[in-house]
């Protein structure tokens, strides 16, 4: 374990790994160890949130998530509140200002989001006055995707700083990528992404890492490697030409795996498509520790809920 | 800063409740120790250590964070959220006699929620308290069942426990609190 | 209305003026510029100290929003606005509800003016019937209505050959075509420029080329007709470089930059502020840097605003949701002052050309000189005044900008249209007298 340097985060919301210190992350993952022994437990539950409010606000059909928050707050003793809004809707009547105000006069401590656009959850931090936890937002970021990517990178190599990891797939359109490269940036992992250049974001060097347009190069030598979905509605935006090529230019096989160093892991945040970014063999596979993430989201998600319910910088007033 | 135990006097104490945990428990195998950290925990450790080398039994070691238990957690948020640690129980608490290890008993906040997570844990046979220090105004019905020293205080001082393990050497000191 | 306007420094780069003049306005017309001219029976209105008295700025890109969007602006609050940034004459856009694409909306709009009494107003017609860039919209009737030039703005006229067309036929009414350059399949569905800044923000990309494309083609469609081609808010260094080949080569090709182009750039994202969302989008600094320097060496032809009003409830939704567009009629004179003529970029002649002289000449209308005889549009500038962005004190209906708080150096003192004192700044110390009473 590394020491601590920090006792608290900064900010009163988490909108984006962007605003977290190197060292915020790591009090976000030591106080994720412990909420994993928690889950391990008989009684899964601890009554730190109890009389605590927790809305899940989503606005995009999400399984993985919502359910992984929802269980990391009933974990803690909060009281939740799921509501599924789809975009469309709003899109008619009301405008997600007002739908966030309205949920304020029920007096929540917490908002967990997603949202389809980028910067919603800045927009609702701005006019609200609960603690807003980004569950994604558009092509921006996936904060607590990335921390548990983070944890259970740590947890089978016991480091971040120095290891290759490379990511893969729809880079363009990925916040999972984007809060990644923050993080591994931030806790000095050497990150390689690759990507046809037509799913590549626009001068992504600058993140500080290296691109390619080849995934062997990626995968060469790598200790971590990372998968991204395939959005299969992208094709008609001509970013590639169809599924099939896709797989044989960027698809995971085990072929290809076996570049990678021997004690290689393999991620990816889900859904997955199968035979599109990566083979079943691989998903599948040893190395694949797919499911410890799914796992592991709920852990680092109790640990974030937990570390924003203190008072923050924020609320001296 | 009057040292009111000294690294002798708190190994003598220790020792001397390690005597009174075999005088009063027959089935020394059906205990268990478990200290609350942070300074419960080395304590207990020397506890078990102690007891081995009077009766040659080991008694296991747990380690109880009791953070997500507080009761002031949520209540007046002036600070950022204490520090959360590893709870580590490597053995069923079902049926056992619980030891549960603090240094210092004071409102009995802290014990109370020990207790709670305790009992998250499995349902014990009993659980007994151990203190290094008991330095009054408790604020909730909670007593000690064995205790290293009874020290009357003012609220408006604050009692500290070094260890060795934790802070370099041993000692008991009593500080007036910064106001 | 006869009064001798006293003591200020009177920058006419026109007629080659720059120095102490005096100026006799005599009904409603500049009657002489001179030294110590004698009162002679003439009320003296004193111009405070240190101020710069120039033709009457004019702003040939502003969205007046009415008829139609009335909500977000009005002609009356959009010539109020104008004239509390100094400006005595405003061009719109034609993107009003219904399109400005006939005489009557065109009519309705030159009543509103007068009714407000405030700026002048020319409007723009529009190049295609509903701006839908289909079928040429009556342009001759829209001139002879009032219009001084046509566009599509807020869109391109997407095809070359309707470009051409409506180059050539425009042309033959002396007004030049105005184009939002934007090829529409590379700017697709995309809210910010395409680079660094957006990739971090997750924002969809609108690339520089874009916009240059159209710029390209708009060049070359101007030396193949000889018609007028006018770039609208020019935002990117390639556009300038087309710009630039095509003026040495004899293009008649003209172009704008906005106050927000070369002020900001796409650092100013972060945060999700809709207020900095607008099409053509923020750019990156070396785009900014060349633009200015477009704009010192007289490759820009004009400073416009874009001033784009849109309802706060508007604006105050998701990034990608919220209306491309910022006000800028009020804010214009304080930045170019505090940015190029502070920090020594351009002169005070330049600055005048920019802002009055060459949008005068582009659009074909009155104003951009002090020349006896010409009609009083007036600015008096107060070059050092303290200027705080307050966005409560707005004379536009909409407060969207993003320079709320920001302090510059350089504002304005009063705005005189047609020898009428239509503003004065309460915050210059000694403006007061210009109003005569």
């Amino acid at each position: 374990m590394t020491t601590q340097t920090v006792t608290g985060l900064k900010g009163k919301h988490l909108l984006g790994i962007a605003d977290l210190s190197a060292e915020e992350i790591g009090l976000i993952l030591e106080t994720a160890e412990a909420m994993k022994e928690v889950g391990a437990r008989p009684i899964k539950k601890v009554p730190t949130l109890r009389g605590k409010t927790v809305i899940n606000l989503f606005f995009e059909a999400s399984t993985r998530t919502r359910t992984s928050f929802e269980v990391a707050e009933k974990r803690l003793s909060a009281d939740t509140l799921n509501i599924a809004a789809s975009t469309s809707s709003v899109v008619k009547g009301e405008t997600l200002v007002d739908t966030a105000l309205n949920l304020e006069a029920m007096a929540p401590d917490m908002i967990v989001m997603r949202h389809a656009s980028s910067g919603a959850c800045h927009l609702l931090a701005r006019v609200c006055k609960s603690r807003i936890i980004n569950a994604g937002d558009g092509m921006h970021e996936h904060p607590t995707q990335a921390l548990l990517d983070a944890f259970t990178i740590r947890e089978h190599k016991g480091r971040i700083g120095g290891l290759k990891i490379a990511i893969i797939g729809d880079l363009l359109h990925s916040r999972v990528l984007r809060s990644n490269l923050l993080l591994l940036g931030k806790l000095g992992a050497e990150v390689w992404v690759a990507a046809p250049p037509t799913l590549m974001p626009p001068d992504v060097e600058r993140f500080g890492v290296h691109s390619t347009t080849s995934i062997d190069e990626a995968v060469r030598d790598a200790d971590v490697v990372m998968m991204l979905r395939i959005q299969l509605e992208r094709m008609q935006g001509n970013f590639f030409p169809s599924l099939r090529e896709y797989f044989t230019v960027f698809g995971m096989t085990e072929e290809r795996m076996r570049r990678a160093k021997p004690d290689v892991i393999i991620m990816h945040p889900g859904p997955m498509n199968r035979g599109v970014e990566i083979a079943s063999e691989v998903a599948d596979g040893p190395y694949s520790v797919i499911l410890n993430q799914v796992a592991n989201g709920v852990a680092v998600r109790m640990a974030v809920l937990f570390l924003l319910s203190g008072a923050s910088e924020g609320d001296q007033l | 800063m009057p040292v009111v135990m000294d690294a002798a006097r708190v190994e003598r104490t220790i020792a001397r409740i390690a005597h009174e945990i075999v005088e009063r428990n027959r089935d020394l195998d059906q205990l268990a120790l478990v200290g609350v950290r942070t300074r419960g925990v080395p304590i207990a450790r020397r506890i078990s250590e102690a007891v081995a080398a009077i009766t040659g039994t080991r008694i296991p070691v747990g380690t109880l964070d009791i953070t997500l238990y507080r009761d002031d957690l949520m209540r007046h948020t002036v600070g950022p959220q204490p520090v959360v640690h590893r709870t580590d129980i490597p053995f069923s608490i079902d049926d056992r006699r619980i030891l549960l290890v603090d240094d210092v008993l004071y409102t009995g906040r802290t014990v109370r929620a020990a207790l709670d997570a305790l009992i998250d844990f499995g349902r014990p046979r009993s659980i007994q308290l151990v203190v290094l220090v008991d330095r009054g105004h408790r604020e909730l019905p909670i007593k000690a069942d064995y205790v290293g020293k009874n020290l009357p205080t003012s609220p408006r001082e604050s009692v500290q426990v070094r260890l060795a393990e934790t802070d370099g050497q041993d000692e008991v000191v009593v500080q007036e609190a910064h106001a | 209305m006869t009064y001798l306007l006293k003591h200020g420094r009177v920058v006419d780069p026109v007629n080659g003026v720059d120095g102490d003049f005096d100026i006799l306005v005599k009904d409603g017309r500049v009657a002489r510029v001179g030294r110590d001219l004698p009162a002679e029976g003439v009320p003296v209105r004193e111009v405070p100290r240190g101020s710069i008295v120039c033709p009457g700025l004019i702003d040939m890109h502003v969205h007046l929003r009415e008829p139609g969007q009335e909500h977000k602006e009005t002609v009356a609050t959009g010539t109020a606005s104008a004239v509390a940034g100094g400006f005595t004459a405003v061009a719109c856009m034609p993107n009003t509800d219904p399109v400005n694409d006939s005489a009557s909306v065109t009519r309705l709009i030159l009543e509103r003016a007068a009714e407000a009494g405030l700026a002048r107003v020319y409007p723009i017609g529009a190049v295609t019937r509903g701006s839908r860039g289909e079928q040429l919209a009556e342009l001759g009737e829209l001139h002879a209505a009032g219009c001084v030039a046509v566009s599509d703005d807020g869109k391109p006229v997407v095809t070359a050959l309707l470009m051409r067309r409506a180059m050539e036929y425009a042309g033959m009414f002396g007004m030049p075509v105005i184009d939002h350059c934007e090829d529409p399949s590379l700017k697709a569905d995309g809210v910010a420029h395409e680079g660094f800044n957006a990739s971090r923000l997750g924002l969809r990309g609108i690339p520089g080329a874009a916009e240059e494309i159209m710029v390209d083609r708009d060049v070359v469609i101007a030396e193949v007709t000889g018609g007028r081609a006018h770039i609208a808010h020019m935002s990117t260094r390639g556009s300038l470089r087309a710009v630039r080949a095509g003026k040495a080569r004899g293009a008649r090709v003209t172009c704008e930059v906005t106050p927000h182009h070369f002020t900001l750039t796409d650092d100013a994202l972060e945060g999700y502020d809709t207020n900095v969302k607008m099409n053509p989008p923020l750019r990156e600094a070396a785009d900014r840097e060349a633009l200015i320097e477009g704009i010192v060496d007289g490759s820009v032809d004009a400073i416009a605003t874009d001033h784009a009003p849109h309802h706060a409830d508007e604006k105050l939704v998701e990034f990608d949701r919220a209306p491309f567009g910022i006000v800028g009629l009020e804010t214009a004179v304080p930045l170019t002052f505090d940015r190029l003529v502070h920090t020594g970029r351009i002169s005070m002649a330049r600055f005048v050309e920019l802002l009055s002289v060459n949008p005068a000449r582009i659009l074909g209308v009155t104003g951009g000189s002090l020349t006896e005889g010409q009609p009083a549009d007036i600015t008096v500038l107060a070059p050092d005044l303290a200027v705080t962005i307050d966005i409560g004190r707005l004379r536009s209906k909409s407060k969207n900008t993003p320079f709320g708080g920001w302090s510059l150096r350089g504002g304005v003192a009063a705005t005189i249209v047609g020898g009428r004192v239509v503003f004065v700044n309460p915050d210059v110390a000694g403006a007061q007298a210009l109003a005569g009473a």
